[in-house]
Protein backbone atom coordinates (compact mmCIF):
# COMPACT_ATOMS: atom_id res chain seq x y z
CA UNK A 1 0.00 0.00 0.00
CA UNK A 2 1.30 3.53 -0.77
CA UNK A 3 0.09 6.32 1.43
CA UNK A 4 1.40 9.84 0.51
CA UNK A 5 0.26 12.31 2.94
CA UNK A 6 0.60 16.28 2.04
CA UNK A 7 3.66 16.15 -0.15
CA UNK A 8 4.69 19.52 -1.73
CA UNK A 9 7.11 21.14 -4.12
CA UNK A 10 7.99 24.21 -5.23
CA UNK A 11 10.88 24.76 -8.29
CA UNK A 12 12.26 28.15 -7.48
CA UNK A 13 8.65 30.34 -6.28
CA UNK A 14 7.03 27.87 -9.08
CA UNK A 15 4.54 26.16 -6.44
CA UNK A 16 3.91 22.66 -8.24
CA UNK A 17 2.59 20.19 -5.55
CA UNK A 18 0.81 21.71 -2.83
CA UNK A 19 -0.19 19.22 -0.45
CA UNK A 20 -1.09 16.10 -2.49
CA UNK A 21 -2.90 13.01 -0.53
CA UNK A 22 -3.71 9.97 -2.22
CA UNK A 23 -3.85 6.42 -0.80
CA UNK A 24 -3.14 3.59 -3.21
CA UNK A 25 -4.62 -0.40 -1.87
CA UNK A 26 -1.59 -3.25 -2.27
CA UNK A 27 -3.13 -5.14 -5.76
CA UNK A 28 -4.94 -1.75 -7.27
CA UNK A 29 -4.12 0.19 -10.09
CA UNK A 30 -5.08 3.95 -9.57
CA UNK A 31 -4.75 6.12 -12.53
CA UNK A 32 -3.30 9.52 -12.42
CA UNK A 33 -5.57 12.01 -14.52
CA UNK A 34 -4.94 16.07 -14.85
CA UNK A 35 -3.98 18.61 -17.12
CA UNK A 36 -0.77 19.64 -18.67
CA UNK A 37 1.86 20.59 -16.19
CA UNK A 38 0.20 20.26 -12.93
CA UNK A 39 3.24 17.78 -11.64
CA UNK A 40 1.70 14.28 -12.22
CA UNK A 41 5.30 13.32 -13.25
CA UNK A 42 6.95 15.14 -10.02
CA UNK A 43 4.16 13.28 -7.80
CA UNK A 44 5.32 9.91 -8.99
CA UNK A 45 9.07 10.89 -8.35
CA UNK A 46 8.79 12.27 -5.28
CA UNK A 47 7.23 8.76 -4.35
CA UNK A 48 10.51 7.69 -5.42
CA UNK A 49 12.83 9.91 -3.89
CA UNK A 50 14.15 11.08 -7.66
CA UNK A 51 13.18 14.87 -6.13
CA UNK A 52 13.10 15.00 -2.38
CA UNK A 53 9.49 16.56 -1.66
CA UNK A 54 9.59 19.85 0.20
CA UNK A 55 7.39 18.70 3.14
CA UNK A 56 5.14 15.50 3.75
CA UNK A 57 5.48 11.78 3.88
CA UNK A 58 5.00 8.93 1.80
CA UNK A 59 4.92 5.69 3.42
CA UNK A 60 4.87 2.36 1.23
CA UNK A 61 3.81 -0.87 3.54
CA UNK A 62 3.46 1.82 6.62
CA UNK A 63 7.44 2.11 5.97
CA UNK A 64 8.66 6.00 5.82
CA UNK A 65 10.55 6.22 2.34
CA UNK A 66 10.44 10.09 2.57
CA UNK A 67 13.91 10.24 4.61
CA UNK A 68 16.06 7.24 3.47
CA UNK A 69 19.26 7.69 2.83
CA UNK A 70 20.29 7.48 -0.94
CA UNK A 71 22.18 4.30 -1.50
CA UNK A 72 21.20 3.03 2.00
CA UNK A 73 20.42 -0.28 1.86
CA UNK A 74 16.99 0.22 2.62
CA UNK A 75 16.63 2.69 0.31
CA UNK A 76 18.04 -0.61 -2.32
CA UNK A 77 15.20 -2.65 -0.93
CA UNK A 78 12.63 -0.78 -1.34
CA UNK A 79 13.56 0.43 -4.88
CA UNK A 80 13.81 -3.52 -5.54
CA UNK A 81 10.67 -3.36 -5.57
CA UNK A 82 9.63 -0.99 -8.06
CA UNK A 83 9.57 -0.80 -11.55
CA UNK A 84 9.34 2.36 -13.61
CA UNK A 85 8.32 3.82 -17.22
CA UNK A 86 9.52 7.41 -17.61
CA UNK A 87 7.38 9.40 -20.02
CA UNK A 88 10.50 9.98 -22.25
CA UNK A 89 11.16 6.00 -21.76
CA UNK A 90 14.65 7.30 -20.96
CA UNK A 91 16.12 4.08 -22.45
CA UNK A 92 20.49 3.91 -22.22
CA UNK A 93 21.55 4.41 -25.61
CA UNK A 94 24.52 2.82 -25.09
CA UNK A 95 22.84 -0.12 -24.16
CA UNK A 96 21.41 -2.32 -26.93
CA UNK A 97 17.18 -3.07 -26.43
CA UNK A 98 17.42 -6.66 -24.91
CA UNK A 99 20.25 -5.20 -22.45
CA UNK A 100 17.70 -2.37 -21.75
CA UNK A 101 14.99 -4.38 -21.10
CA UNK A 102 17.08 -6.89 -18.41
CA UNK A 103 19.30 -4.21 -17.05
CA UNK A 104 18.50 -5.55 -13.88
CA UNK A 105 18.60 -9.10 -14.64
CA UNK A 106 22.40 -8.69 -15.91
CA UNK A 107 24.23 -7.40 -12.26
CA UNK A 108 23.29 -6.61 -8.71
CA UNK A 109 21.12 -8.91 -6.08
CA UNK A 110 19.26 -10.22 -8.84
CA UNK A 111 22.03 -11.30 -11.51
CA UNK A 112 21.08 -13.89 -13.82
CA UNK A 113 23.15 -15.74 -16.71
CA UNK A 114 23.47 -13.91 -19.97
CA UNK A 115 21.57 -16.46 -22.03
CA UNK A 116 18.65 -16.55 -19.50
CA UNK A 117 18.41 -12.37 -18.99
CA UNK A 118 18.38 -12.11 -22.89
CA UNK A 119 15.26 -14.93 -23.04
CA UNK A 120 13.16 -12.76 -20.22
CA UNK A 121 14.04 -9.75 -21.97
CA UNK A 122 13.40 -11.61 -25.65
CA UNK A 123 9.58 -12.77 -23.99
CA UNK A 124 9.01 -9.37 -21.93
CA UNK A 125 9.75 -7.47 -25.88
CA UNK A 126 6.87 -10.01 -26.79
CA UNK A 127 4.67 -8.78 -24.37
CA UNK A 128 4.39 -5.60 -25.07
CA UNK A 129 4.08 -6.18 -28.75
CA UNK A 130 7.72 -6.15 -30.24
CA UNK A 131 9.31 -8.64 -32.52
CA UNK A 132 12.89 -10.67 -31.08
CA UNK A 133 14.42 -8.51 -34.67
CA UNK A 134 14.28 -5.80 -32.32
CA UNK A 135 16.43 -6.87 -29.03
CA UNK A 136 19.58 -6.18 -30.76
CA UNK A 137 19.11 -2.75 -32.50
CA UNK A 138 19.97 0.16 -30.36
CA UNK A 139 17.35 2.34 -28.92
CA UNK A 140 18.27 5.35 -31.26
CA UNK A 141 17.22 3.31 -34.06
CA UNK A 142 13.85 2.81 -32.80
CA UNK A 143 10.49 4.50 -33.26
CA UNK A 144 8.98 6.90 -30.49
CA UNK A 145 6.49 4.40 -29.72
CA UNK A 146 8.55 1.61 -30.12
CA UNK A 147 11.26 3.53 -27.28
CA UNK A 148 8.45 3.72 -25.00
CA UNK A 149 7.44 -0.04 -24.88
CA UNK A 150 10.87 -1.17 -24.91
CA UNK A 151 10.61 1.21 -21.53
CA UNK A 152 7.61 -0.99 -20.85
CA UNK A 153 9.16 -3.99 -20.91
CA UNK A 154 12.49 -2.96 -18.62
CA UNK A 155 9.79 -1.87 -15.78
CA UNK A 156 8.05 -4.84 -15.76
CA UNK A 157 11.32 -7.04 -16.32
CA UNK A 158 12.35 -7.75 -12.77
CA UNK A 159 8.24 -8.57 -12.11
CA UNK A 160 7.86 -5.70 -9.64
CA UNK A 161 5.44 -5.54 -6.94
CA UNK A 162 4.63 -2.00 -7.48
CA UNK A 163 4.91 -0.09 -10.82
CA UNK A 164 4.97 3.36 -12.22
CA UNK A 165 3.13 4.27 -15.72
CA UNK A 166 4.22 7.49 -16.78
CA UNK A 167 1.98 8.08 -19.96
CA UNK A 168 2.60 4.45 -21.41
CA UNK A 169 0.38 4.88 -24.14
CA UNK A 170 1.12 8.25 -25.31
CA UNK A 171 2.27 7.94 -29.27
CA UNK A 172 1.24 4.66 -29.63
CA UNK A 173 -1.63 3.88 -32.39
CA UNK A 174 -5.27 2.61 -30.96
CA UNK A 175 -4.53 -0.76 -31.31
CA UNK A 176 -1.44 -0.90 -29.96
CA UNK A 177 -2.62 1.54 -27.01
CA UNK A 178 -5.15 -1.31 -26.59
CA UNK A 179 -2.34 -3.66 -26.30
CA UNK A 180 -0.98 -2.15 -23.50
CA UNK A 181 -4.02 -1.19 -21.62
CA UNK A 182 -4.63 -5.18 -21.93
CA UNK A 183 -0.54 -5.46 -20.52
CA UNK A 184 -1.42 -3.23 -17.57
CA UNK A 185 -4.58 -4.76 -16.78
CA UNK A 186 -2.97 -8.02 -16.67
CA UNK A 187 -0.19 -7.18 -14.24
CA UNK A 188 -2.39 -6.15 -11.75
CA UNK A 189 -4.85 -8.75 -12.05
CA UNK A 190 -2.88 -11.85 -12.36
CA UNK A 191 0.59 -10.75 -11.07
CA UNK A 192 -0.99 -8.80 -8.10
CA UNK A 193 1.01 -5.80 -8.52
CA UNK A 194 -0.16 -2.68 -7.23
CA UNK A 195 0.06 0.08 -10.25
CA UNK A 196 0.33 4.03 -10.75
CA UNK A 197 -0.57 5.50 -14.04
CA UNK A 198 -0.36 8.89 -15.51
CA UNK A 199 -2.33 9.23 -18.62
CA UNK A 200 -4.17 11.46 -20.67
CA UNK A 201 -6.15 8.78 -22.44
CA UNK A 202 -9.56 8.34 -21.09
CA UNK A 203 -10.00 5.55 -23.05
CA UNK A 204 -6.97 4.01 -21.20
CA UNK A 205 -8.04 5.05 -17.63
CA UNK A 206 -11.42 3.17 -18.52
CA UNK A 207 -9.13 -0.06 -19.40
CA UNK A 208 -6.72 0.33 -16.32
CA UNK A 209 -8.49 2.08 -13.40
CA UNK A 210 -9.72 0.80 -10.32
CA UNK A 211 -9.57 4.28 -8.71
CA UNK A 212 -8.61 7.35 -10.79
CA UNK A 213 -7.56 11.16 -9.10
CA UNK A 214 -7.30 13.75 -10.61
CA UNK A 215 -4.54 16.44 -10.21
CA UNK A 216 -5.37 19.97 -10.10
CA UNK A 217 -3.57 23.29 -9.18
CA UNK A 218 -0.72 21.00 -6.77
CA UNK A 219 -3.89 19.21 -5.18
CA UNK A 220 -5.71 15.98 -5.40
CA UNK A 221 -8.92 17.77 -6.63
CA UNK A 222 -11.51 14.48 -7.04
CA UNK A 223 -10.57 10.36 -6.47
CA UNK A 224 -12.62 8.09 -6.54
CA UNK A 225 -13.03 4.90 -8.15
CA UNK A 226 -13.70 4.39 -11.80
CA UNK A 227 -17.03 3.51 -11.72
CA UNK A 228 -18.05 7.21 -10.37
CA UNK A 229 -16.03 9.00 -12.95
CA UNK A 230 -19.51 9.87 -14.90
CA UNK A 231 -22.03 10.38 -12.17
CA UNK A 232 -19.75 13.10 -10.33
CA UNK A 233 -20.95 16.35 -10.14
CA UNK A 234 -17.15 17.74 -9.76
CA UNK A 235 -17.24 20.50 -12.41
CA UNK A 236 -13.40 20.32 -12.93
CA UNK A 237 -13.41 16.51 -13.21
CA UNK A 238 -16.36 16.57 -15.46
CA UNK A 239 -14.80 18.81 -17.85
CA UNK A 240 -11.66 16.69 -18.06
CA UNK A 241 -13.82 13.64 -18.73
CA UNK A 242 -15.65 15.28 -21.61
CA UNK A 243 -12.44 17.19 -23.15
CA UNK A 244 -14.70 20.13 -23.14
CA UNK A 245 -13.30 24.03 -23.49
CA UNK A 246 -15.64 25.87 -21.89
CA UNK A 247 -15.44 25.38 -18.25
CA UNK A 248 -13.99 26.04 -14.71
CA UNK A 249 -10.33 25.04 -16.06
CA UNK A 250 -9.06 27.78 -17.83
CA UNK A 251 -7.68 26.87 -21.26
CA UNK A 252 -5.58 29.71 -22.43
CA UNK A 253 -5.83 30.83 -26.40
CA UNK B 1 30.07 49.65 -0.98
CA UNK B 2 28.06 46.97 -4.16
CA UNK B 3 31.39 46.75 -5.44
CA UNK B 4 32.93 45.08 -2.04
CA UNK B 5 29.24 43.11 -1.84
CA UNK B 6 30.28 41.75 -5.22
CA UNK B 7 33.50 40.27 -4.60
CA UNK B 8 32.51 39.09 -1.67
CA UNK B 9 29.37 37.14 -3.24
CA UNK B 10 31.41 35.98 -5.97
CA UNK B 11 33.90 34.69 -3.45
CA UNK B 12 31.21 33.04 -1.54
CA UNK B 13 30.00 31.69 -4.66
CA UNK B 14 33.17 29.99 -5.15
CA UNK B 15 33.92 28.71 -2.22
CA UNK B 16 30.51 26.76 -1.87
CA UNK B 17 31.57 25.27 -5.05
CA UNK B 18 34.65 23.89 -3.66
CA UNK B 19 33.24 22.94 -1.17
CA UNK B 20 30.56 21.19 -3.34
CA UNK B 21 33.33 19.54 -5.93
CA UNK B 22 35.63 18.38 -2.76
CA UNK B 23 32.19 16.38 -1.36
CA UNK B 24 32.01 15.23 -5.11
CA UNK B 25 35.67 13.74 -5.46
CA UNK B 26 35.25 12.36 -1.64
CA UNK B 27 31.87 10.98 -2.66
CA UNK B 28 33.49 9.44 -5.66
CA UNK B 29 36.41 7.78 -4.48
CA UNK B 30 34.90 6.66 -1.20
CA UNK B 31 32.61 3.65 -3.71
CA UNK B 32 36.14 2.38 -4.31
CA UNK B 33 35.57 0.55 -1.06
CA UNK B 34 32.30 -0.29 -1.19
CA UNK B 35 30.54 -2.94 -4.01
CA UNK B 36 29.32 -3.60 -6.66
CA UNK B 37 31.31 -2.55 -8.94
CA UNK B 38 30.68 -2.61 -12.96
CA UNK B 39 34.31 -3.55 -14.56
CA UNK B 40 32.80 -3.76 -17.46
CA UNK B 41 32.56 -0.03 -17.47
CA UNK B 42 35.79 0.46 -16.37
CA UNK B 43 37.16 -1.47 -19.29
CA UNK B 44 35.21 0.55 -21.47
CA UNK B 45 36.47 4.05 -19.85
CA UNK B 46 40.15 2.42 -19.77
CA UNK B 47 39.78 2.00 -23.90
CA UNK B 48 38.03 5.30 -24.28
CA UNK B 49 40.27 7.38 -22.05
CA UNK B 50 43.52 5.34 -22.49
CA UNK B 51 43.75 3.60 -26.01
CA UNK B 52 41.56 6.48 -28.51
CA UNK B 53 43.49 9.32 -27.20
CA UNK B 54 46.42 8.02 -28.42
CA UNK B 55 46.59 9.46 -31.78
CA UNK B 56 45.99 12.84 -30.00
CA UNK B 57 49.01 12.21 -27.35
CA UNK B 58 51.39 11.23 -29.91
CA UNK B 59 50.55 14.40 -32.68
CA UNK B 60 50.70 17.05 -29.72
CA UNK B 61 53.97 16.07 -28.31
CA UNK B 62 55.88 14.85 -31.15
CA UNK B 63 55.09 18.61 -32.66
CA UNK B 64 55.89 20.70 -29.45
CA UNK B 65 59.20 18.55 -28.92
CA UNK B 66 60.62 19.58 -32.50
CA UNK B 67 59.50 23.12 -31.80
CA UNK B 68 60.87 23.10 -28.34
CA UNK B 69 64.12 21.79 -30.30
CA UNK B 70 64.30 24.19 -32.66
CA UNK B 71 64.05 26.99 -30.19
CA UNK B 72 66.51 26.10 -27.66
CA UNK B 73 69.04 26.11 -30.48
CA UNK B 74 68.33 29.55 -31.86
CA UNK B 75 68.24 30.86 -27.98
CA UNK B 76 71.04 28.83 -26.75
CA UNK B 77 73.12 30.29 -29.68
CA UNK B 78 72.88 33.56 -28.64
CA UNK B 79 75.82 32.59 -25.56
CA UNK B 80 77.26 29.82 -27.69
CA UNK B 81 75.08 26.81 -25.66
CA UNK B 82 73.55 25.16 -28.79
CA UNK B 83 74.97 21.84 -27.16
CA UNK B 84 72.05 21.85 -24.40
CA UNK B 85 69.58 21.03 -26.93
CA UNK B 86 68.67 17.55 -25.60
CA UNK B 87 68.59 18.09 -22.11
CA UNK B 88 66.77 21.10 -22.49
CA UNK B 89 64.38 19.08 -24.33
CA UNK B 90 63.95 16.49 -22.26
CA UNK B 91 63.80 18.25 -18.85
CA UNK B 92 60.93 20.60 -20.80
CA UNK B 93 58.91 18.14 -21.50
CA UNK B 94 59.46 15.47 -19.22
CA UNK B 95 58.71 17.84 -16.52
CA UNK B 96 56.48 20.53 -17.86
CA UNK B 97 54.80 19.99 -21.44
CA UNK B 98 54.48 16.17 -21.34
CA UNK B 99 51.95 16.29 -18.45
CA UNK B 100 50.26 19.54 -19.20
CA UNK B 101 49.51 19.26 -22.80
CA UNK B 102 47.97 16.06 -22.23
CA UNK B 103 46.30 17.03 -19.58
CA UNK B 104 44.95 19.46 -21.78
CA UNK B 105 44.10 17.56 -24.13
CA UNK B 106 42.70 15.02 -22.00
CA UNK B 107 40.27 17.89 -20.97
CA UNK B 108 39.34 18.69 -24.22
CA UNK B 109 38.81 15.26 -25.36
CA UNK B 110 37.60 13.41 -22.75
CA UNK B 111 36.16 15.92 -20.29
CA UNK B 112 33.75 17.23 -22.79
CA UNK B 113 32.96 14.11 -23.77
CA UNK B 114 32.07 12.48 -20.57
CA UNK B 115 30.10 16.27 -19.22
CA UNK B 116 28.14 15.94 -22.45
CA UNK B 117 27.19 12.56 -21.92
CA UNK B 118 26.34 12.63 -18.32
CA UNK B 119 24.75 15.76 -18.97
CA UNK B 120 22.63 14.13 -22.03
CA UNK B 121 21.81 11.28 -19.64
CA UNK B 122 20.52 13.66 -16.74
CA UNK B 123 18.65 15.55 -18.98
CA UNK B 124 16.40 12.33 -20.67
CA UNK B 125 15.82 11.19 -17.17
CA UNK B 126 18.72 8.32 -17.89
CA UNK B 127 20.30 8.91 -14.67
CA UNK B 128 16.67 8.66 -12.84
CA UNK B 129 16.06 5.28 -14.34
CA UNK B 130 19.51 4.10 -13.48
CA UNK B 131 17.98 4.78 -9.89
CA UNK B 132 14.86 2.85 -9.96
CA UNK B 133 16.83 -0.10 -11.58
CA UNK B 134 19.02 -0.11 -8.22
CA UNK B 135 22.41 1.11 -9.53
CA UNK B 136 24.07 4.25 -7.99
CA UNK B 137 25.01 5.85 -10.77
CA UNK B 138 27.95 7.07 -8.80
CA UNK B 139 29.55 3.92 -9.15
CA UNK B 140 27.90 3.27 -12.32
CA UNK B 141 28.97 6.16 -13.91
CA UNK B 142 31.46 8.17 -11.83
CA UNK B 143 33.75 5.83 -10.19
CA UNK B 144 34.86 3.89 -13.52
CA UNK B 145 35.47 6.70 -15.29
CA UNK B 146 37.24 8.90 -12.68
CA UNK B 147 39.31 5.59 -11.70
CA UNK B 148 40.69 4.64 -15.73
CA UNK B 149 41.70 8.51 -16.19
CA UNK B 150 43.15 8.32 -13.08
CA UNK B 151 44.91 4.88 -14.02
CA UNK B 152 45.39 5.75 -17.92
CA UNK B 153 46.53 9.43 -18.27
CA UNK B 154 49.74 8.84 -16.05
CA UNK B 155 50.86 6.11 -19.11
CA UNK B 156 50.16 8.24 -21.57
CA UNK B 157 52.13 11.00 -20.11
CA UNK B 158 54.75 8.98 -20.01
CA UNK B 159 54.22 7.59 -23.78
CA UNK B 160 53.93 11.34 -24.99
CA UNK B 161 57.28 11.75 -23.18
CA UNK B 162 58.70 9.63 -25.42
CA UNK B 163 57.43 11.23 -28.72
CA UNK B 164 58.18 14.30 -27.39
CA UNK B 165 61.60 13.66 -26.88
CA UNK B 166 61.78 11.91 -30.18
CA UNK B 167 60.16 15.16 -31.63
CA UNK B 168 63.48 16.78 -30.22
CA UNK B 169 65.57 14.35 -31.57
CA UNK B 170 64.31 14.00 -34.97
CA UNK B 171 64.56 18.13 -35.41
CA UNK B 172 67.84 17.39 -33.76
CA UNK B 173 69.45 15.35 -36.18
CA UNK B 174 68.11 15.97 -39.50
CA UNK B 175 67.60 19.60 -38.89
CA UNK B 176 70.52 20.94 -36.52
CA UNK B 177 73.60 18.89 -37.14
CA UNK B 178 73.59 17.27 -33.92
CA UNK B 179 74.80 13.58 -33.87
CA UNK B 180 72.43 10.92 -33.21
CA UNK B 181 73.95 8.59 -30.82
CA UNK B 182 75.33 11.71 -27.95
CA UNK B 183 71.76 13.02 -28.84
CA UNK B 184 70.59 10.31 -26.98
CA UNK B 185 73.02 9.36 -24.31
CA UNK B 186 72.73 13.36 -23.27
CA UNK B 187 69.41 12.79 -22.89
CA UNK B 188 69.32 9.56 -20.83
CA UNK B 189 71.74 10.96 -18.42
CA UNK B 190 70.36 13.97 -18.36
CA UNK B 191 67.18 13.15 -16.45
CA UNK B 192 66.57 11.70 -13.36
CA UNK B 193 64.13 9.57 -11.89
CA UNK B 194 62.41 12.48 -10.00
CA UNK B 195 61.84 13.92 -13.66
CA UNK B 196 59.97 10.94 -14.54
CA UNK B 197 58.35 10.18 -11.34
CA UNK B 198 56.96 14.16 -10.88
CA UNK B 199 55.94 13.56 -14.62
CA UNK B 200 53.49 10.41 -13.88
CA UNK B 201 52.33 11.84 -10.90
CA UNK B 202 51.12 14.62 -12.75
CA UNK B 203 49.76 12.66 -14.98
CA UNK B 204 47.38 10.85 -12.30
CA UNK B 205 46.16 14.11 -10.72
CA UNK B 206 45.48 15.60 -14.18
CA UNK B 207 43.84 12.47 -15.42
CA UNK B 208 41.64 12.35 -11.99
CA UNK B 209 40.66 16.34 -12.31
CA UNK B 210 39.72 16.27 -16.31
CA UNK B 211 37.17 12.82 -15.25
CA UNK B 212 36.05 14.37 -11.95
CA UNK B 213 35.02 17.71 -13.32
CA UNK B 214 33.17 15.99 -16.68
CA UNK B 215 30.79 13.78 -13.94
CA UNK B 216 31.13 16.75 -11.92
CA UNK B 217 29.51 19.16 -14.07
CA UNK B 218 27.29 16.55 -16.11
CA UNK B 219 25.83 15.31 -12.96
CA UNK B 220 24.73 18.96 -11.99
CA UNK B 221 23.68 19.79 -15.94
CA UNK B 222 20.54 21.87 -16.64
CA UNK B 223 17.25 20.90 -18.14
CA UNK B 224 17.10 20.55 -22.35
CA UNK B 225 19.99 20.84 -24.74
CA UNK B 226 21.33 24.48 -23.00
CA UNK B 227 21.68 22.63 -20.18
CA UNK B 228 24.26 20.06 -21.68
CA UNK B 229 25.59 22.68 -23.56
CA UNK B 230 26.65 24.86 -20.62
CA UNK B 231 27.39 21.73 -18.76
CA UNK B 232 30.34 20.61 -21.22
CA UNK B 233 31.77 24.13 -21.24
CA UNK B 234 31.73 24.41 -17.75
CA UNK B 235 33.23 21.16 -17.52
CA UNK B 236 36.51 21.42 -20.23
CA UNK B 237 36.85 25.22 -18.98
CA UNK B 238 37.11 24.18 -15.20
CA UNK B 239 39.22 20.85 -16.14
CA UNK B 240 42.12 23.39 -17.82
CA UNK B 241 42.30 25.90 -15.17
CA UNK B 242 42.22 23.28 -12.24
CA UNK B 243 44.66 21.14 -14.33
CA UNK B 244 47.25 24.38 -14.66
CA UNK B 245 46.65 25.32 -11.41
CA UNK B 246 47.60 21.69 -9.97
CA UNK B 247 50.81 21.81 -12.47
CA UNK B 248 51.79 24.61 -10.58
CA UNK B 249 51.58 23.20 -7.18
CA UNK B 250 53.17 19.80 -8.11
CA UNK B 251 55.96 21.60 -9.81
CA UNK B 252 56.57 23.62 -6.84
CA UNK B 253 55.94 20.67 -4.44
CA UNK B 254 58.77 18.37 -6.67
CA UNK B 255 61.17 20.80 -7.36
CA UNK B 256 60.99 23.97 -5.16
CA UNK B 257 64.66 24.24 -3.69
N1 LIG C 1 13.43 19.34 -12.40
C1 LIG C 1 12.58 20.38 -12.53
N2 LIG C 1 13.03 21.64 -12.37
C2 LIG C 1 12.18 22.68 -12.50
N3 LIG C 1 10.88 22.58 -12.77
C3 LIG C 1 10.38 21.36 -12.93
C4 LIG C 1 11.20 20.18 -12.83
N4 LIG C 1 10.43 19.10 -13.04
C5 LIG C 1 9.19 19.57 -13.27
N5 LIG C 1 9.15 20.92 -13.22
C6 LIG C 1 7.96 21.75 -13.39
O1 LIG C 1 6.92 21.19 -12.64
C7 LIG C 1 5.70 21.26 -13.34
C8 LIG C 1 5.03 19.91 -13.36
O2 LIG C 1 5.79 19.04 -14.16
P1 LIG C 1 5.34 17.55 -14.47
O3 LIG C 1 6.39 16.99 -15.36
O4 LIG C 1 5.06 16.84 -13.21
O5 LIG C 1 4.00 17.77 -15.26
P2 LIG C 1 2.95 16.67 -15.71
O6 LIG C 1 1.75 16.83 -14.88
O7 LIG C 1 3.61 15.34 -15.74
O8 LIG C 1 2.65 17.17 -17.18
P3 LIG C 1 2.50 16.30 -18.54
O9 LIG C 1 1.15 15.72 -18.54
O10 LIG C 1 2.66 17.33 -19.61
O11 LIG C 1 3.59 15.29 -18.53
C9 LIG C 1 6.00 21.79 -14.71
O12 LIG C 1 5.54 23.11 -14.78
C10 LIG C 1 7.49 21.78 -14.83
O13 LIG C 1 7.96 22.91 -15.48
MG1 LIG D 1 4.41 14.15 -17.09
Amino acid sequence: MIEIQGITKAFGTKEVLRGVDLTVPKGESMVIIGGSGTGKSVTLKCILGLIPPDDGVVLVDGQDVTHMKQGSEERDAFLARFGMLFQGAALFDSLPVWQNVSFRLLRGSLKKSKDEAREIAKEKLRRVGLTPDVADLYPAELSGGMQKRVGLARAIAADPEIIFFDEPTTGLDPIMAGVINDLIREIVVEMGATAMTITHDMSSVRAIADDVAMIHNGKVRWSGPVGDLDGSHDPYLHQFVTGSAEGPIEALR
Amino acid sequence: MSFFAAIGRSFLILLSAIGRVTLFAVETVSHIARPPYYPRELATALLQIGYFSLPVVGLTTIFTGGALALQIYAGGARFSAEAVVPQIVAIGIVRELGPVLVGLMIAARVTSSIAAEIATMKVTEQIDALVTLSTNPMKYLTLPRVLAATLVVPVLVGIGDVIGIMGGYMVGVNRLGFNAATYLTNTIDFLEALDIISSLVKGAVFGFIAALMGCYFGMRSGRGAQGVGAATKGAVVAASVLILAANFLLTELFFAA
